[in-house]
């Protein structure tokens, strides 16, 4: 039995204005249908105008991931009829996508093409008890940008952990916040179960993951689902389904015999997009240093563990902060593994906004914490006393036993010693 | 003379005089409406109040002076299709009867900021959907020179009302003929210019690729002033060209001794012999003034019908999807025959296992012709032909012929889908009085040109500045 999932991941680009018009795409919790024109609400006679950036931040993306970049690529519209398309199509891409063949976390992309968002469709009872639906067009034309992976997932874990890593890449490119709880990050996974290893010709197609939380249970309960008809002889029906995370099961919503075609043909209303390969080259030289790169740095020049960094690049601003604090400590008194324990532990960078903070705070602990000079003098004195022998090895040139005193002035002092003091006051007395 | 019979040069000359008010000026072209459209049925909408109070604010304007506004109490018609705020927009369809844009086209947007007046909207096919207003939702527009006629369309509002002499000056919009057409069937000036001079906004898509704003005038002259307002780049028309649009009132009286003229054989064969003589004539016109006329080879205008329909077909069906019952008050019932037969067509075209056979194989021939003017236009500066295959048509001619348009507008498709400027002009009328026009064509942004060689045509047969009687 193998499970195979290809990912459709939706995220919405944060450009400061809509895709083809000059509103604003900051759309969630405004009130509703306050962020329209002509073209976001397809009037008659209204226009599409590309937004540049969102061809640029959707390139970047695709570098991110190692795709290649189509030199010649277009818009197509996409028809279907749906009342939060208001044009009765979506213009979106189809057979020049901006980026296609890419690689990330050993998962194929297949393309990353943009689009535009739909409006939001709220249903609920109106006044005098009537089921309504309500249509806020707020959302209607914000670009989107669309990852299609290929079926390389073979559970749900994997796709967690993938989509965690996305996540990160696109926050650092600054592209998007891929939200999936405020809806700028969806997801739709493809499933298929079969006997064999090779690719079964069915899928089903799981929609309605509103958070990360469900995002495991949602495709463990389809691919159990799936691996028990398979297992009864059945061959399972390709479909489209939703997932209730009040039950955590998935229910069917539109099968096979429903499916749309969506007569694309190349937008007129948008002239075809070409690049040159100093242009694609120059939006690379834009891309920031990314999660993993980062990771793999940080655990290079600063010796600290594969644990810690880990943690300090889930969020770039705190990587940073890190590094400030390291770069800011000077004195050799505290080391990079102790800022990062610091942050990663006791979370000291919440409470100093400024990298300078944190270095302060933690000397003043150490200072606090460290023995004084006469305590050290009098733990230093009666180690010698207690060692003479290995004070003579010492003195005899036996450089490495200093390592064993500096130890045994440590368990003196409960630890508490200054390593710069304790090695001095040492070396005073023995060294003669 | 009466002042709504008043070119728009003529008109802009006396404004500025001040031998008459903008009021008067508006005055008198609402009484011809009055006293005409009843009749000939150009106008949908006439914004009487709004269009005089308009006046009198360029009274106002002109007293004190101001010289930045070329359009000054100016007033014009408008084509149904262009978004005009606040004032009922229908493309004369059921389904838009009562839809009254938010906003200005941005064609409408630019004749306001230069100071013209819009006196009403006027009929066409519904959508733009044929060649003859019969197709409109609400009624059918008449010919000036003979109420038992066809105007021609779709623009056939907006050409019955300058040559009928309600407005000064007029807009319209061609996808294949739409300008070219109904000026040739009504005698009037209508310049359809080259793909992206004019912005699409706020017009209401037929074919989206092949739309084109233009004006419809009394002189070539009047046409020239009009284009240098609306065109250029938009930002909000992605398809609009950035290419600097040239002065061409400068240039309109430039010799064009040298100046290379071709026509194809192809095109006069198309039309009937009547219209085919007379244009033949024109040529001899144009040898006079120093052209040199030769015959070239194009390609049989028929090719570009089967091309123009399926492009067009499969543009107009994804265009209405918008008009899917949510909003506008109508559903899709409301939609006429022709519409639901444009869609039906349109849609089939675009279906998965059609298209490579028909959008991309038309696509493919469309590129053909193309180049087949590309290299026409190696030989010669100007193509001149027919602009249709024959004057103006009965009323009830398009009825039970669902391919009227494309029929009627044979000669103009190929230039259409090559998306090339024409103008057409009026060059003589035929044993019944009727109107025959003749077609200049010229390569990608020769819109200069285009207009230098109609403006001496013009000069040179003053014989055919006459008016019909209505």
């Amino acid at each position: 039995m193998k499970t195979f999932i290809g990912l459709e991941v939706h995220i919405e680009i944060n450009t400061k204005s809509k895709m083809f018009c000059s509103c604003s795409s900051d759309h969630f919790s405004k009130k509703p249908n306050t962020q329209v024109c002509p073209v976001c609400l397809a009037l008659p006679g209204a226009l599409p105008y590309p937004n540049r950036e969102a061809v640029m931040d959707t390139i970047k993306l695709g570098l991110a991931l190692n795709c290649q970049i189509n030199l010649k690529s277009k818009f197509d519209r996409k028809h279907y009829f749906y009342p939060d398309l208001p044009k009765g199509y979506q213009i979106s891409q189809y057979d020049q996508p901006l980026c296609i063949k890419g690689e990330f976390n050993g998962i194929k992309i297949r393309r990353v093409h943009l689009e535009e968002d739909t409006a939001k469709l709220i249903h609920e009872k109106a006044e005098g008890g009537d089921e309504v639906s309500l249509i806020d067009f707020n959302r209607s034309g914000v670009a989107l940008a669309e990852m299609v992976t290929e079926p390389d997932f073979h559970n749900g874990q994997d796709v967690v952990n993938f989509l965690k890593e996305i996540q990160l890449v696109v926050r650092y490119l600054g592209i998007s916040n891929a939200d999936m709880e405020k809806g700028s990050m969806r997801l739709e996974a493809n499933i298929s179960v079969g006997e064999g290893d090779e690719l079964p010709d069915y899928k089903v197609e799981l929609k309605n993951i509103n958070s990360f939380k469900f995002v495991k249970n949602a495709i463990d309960y389809e691919i159990t689902r799936l691996t028990e008809l398979v297992n009864k002889g059945e061959r399972p029906v390709q479909e489209t389904r939703g997932y209730n995370q009040a039950t955590g099961k998935t229910f069917s919503q539109r099968s096979k015999e429903e499916a749309h075609d969506y007569r694309y043909f190349p937008e007129p209303d948008i002239p075809p997009m070409k690049f040159s390969e100093p242009e694609i080259e120059s939006i690379r030289e834009l891309l920031p240093e990314l999660p993993k790169q980062k990771k793999d740095r940080l655990i290079k020049d600063y010796g600290i563990s594969d644990y810690y960094a880990g943690i300090l690049i889930q969020d770039q601003g705190r990587a940073d902060y890190f590094e400030e604090a390291c770069k800011v400590e000077k004195s050799d008194l505290i080391s990079a593994k102790t800022i990062a324990d610091l942050m990663v532990n006791k979370n000291l960078d919440q409470e100093f906004p400024e990298p300078s903070g944190i270095v302060k705070k933690i000397i003043e602990l150490i200072k606090k914490e460290y023995a004084g000079e006469n305590e050290v003098a009098r733990a230093v004195e009666k180690v010698i006393q207690d060692n003479s022998k290995a004070v003579e090895d010492y003195q005899n040139g036996k450089g490495q036993i200093l390592g064993y005193l500096i130890g045994q002035v440590q368990k003196e002092l409960k630890g508490q010693g200054n390593p710069g003091d304790v090695n001095k006051k040492l070396l005073e007395l023995i060294q003669k | 003379m009466k002042l709504n019979e008043l070119s728009l040069t003529e008109a802009q000359k006396g404004l500025r005089e001040k031998k008459y008010s903008a009021q008067e000026l508006v005055n008198s072209c609402l009484e011809r409406i009055k006293l005409v459209d009843p009749k000939l049925k150009s106008f949908i909408t006439v914004c009487e109040e709004k269009a005089q109070q308009e006046a009198k604010d360029a009274d106002g304007y002109l007293k004190e002076g101001i010289d930045n506004k070329p359009l000054l109490g100016i007033p014009f018609s408008i084509k149904d299709n262009f978004c005009t705020k606040g004032i009922k927009t229908t493309a004369s369809s059921n389904i838009l009867k009562d839809y009254i844009p938010p906003y200005n086209a941005t064609v409408v947007e630019r004749l306001k900021d230069a100071g013209a007046i819009i006196i009403g909207k006027t009929n066409m096919d519904a959508w733009a959907h044929g060649s003859s207003t019969e197709t409109s939702d609400f009624f059918t527009t008449h010919n000036p020179w003979d109420l038992s006629k066809l105007p021609g369309g779709s623009s056939g509002g907006s050409a019955a009302s300058i040559a009928a002499d309600e407005v000064i000056g007029s807009i319209g919009s061609e996808t294949a003929g739409s300008i070219r057409q109904p000026s040739s069937w009504c005698g009037t000036v209508g310049f359809k210019p080259t793909y992206g001079r004019v912005s699409r906004y706020g017009v209401i898509a037929m074919g989206s690729s092949v739309d084109s704003p233009g004006p419809i005038t009394k002189t070539v002259t009047d046409a020239a002033t009009i284009l240098g307002i609306i065109a250029g780049a938009d930002g909000r028309d992605a398809t609009a060209s950035s290419k600097k649009v040239e002065n061409y009132l400068d240039n309109l009286d430039k010799p064009i001794k040298n100046l290379k003229i071709g026509y194809s054989e192809k095109y006069f064969q198309a039309a009937n012999k009547e219209v085919a003589e007379k244009v033949k004539e024109s040529l001899r016109i144009l040898e006079k003034l120093g052209t040199k006329i030769k015959e070239i080879k194009l390609f049989d205008p028929q090719y570009a019908i089967a091309v123009y329909t399926i492009l067009q077909r499969s543009e107009v069906s994804s265009n209405l999807g918008r008009y899917d019952g949510i909003r506008y008050g109508q559903d899709r019932t409301y939609f006429g025959e022709e519409a639901k037969r444009r869609i039906m067509l349109g849609t089939y075209c675009l279906s998965a296992g059609y298209y490579d056979a028909y959008y991309l194989k038309a696509q493919k021939v469309r590129t053909i012709i193309c180049q087949d003017f590309q290299k026409a236009f190696r030989e010669v500066d100007l193509v001149i032909g027919p602009t249709s295959p024959s004057t103006a048509l009965p009323l009830g001619s398009s009825k039970n012929h669902p391919m009227f348009g494309e029929v009627a507008d044979v000669l103009v498709e190929p230039s259409t889908i090559a998306g090339l400027p024409g103008l057409n002009i009026n060059c003589g009328f035929s044993g019944e009085g009727m109107p025959i026009g003749m077609q200049i064509i010229g390569p990608q942004f020769s819109e200069g040109l285009i207009l230098n060689a109609g403006y001496l045509f013009e000069q040179a047969t003053p014989e055919l500045k006459v008016k019909p009687k209505i």
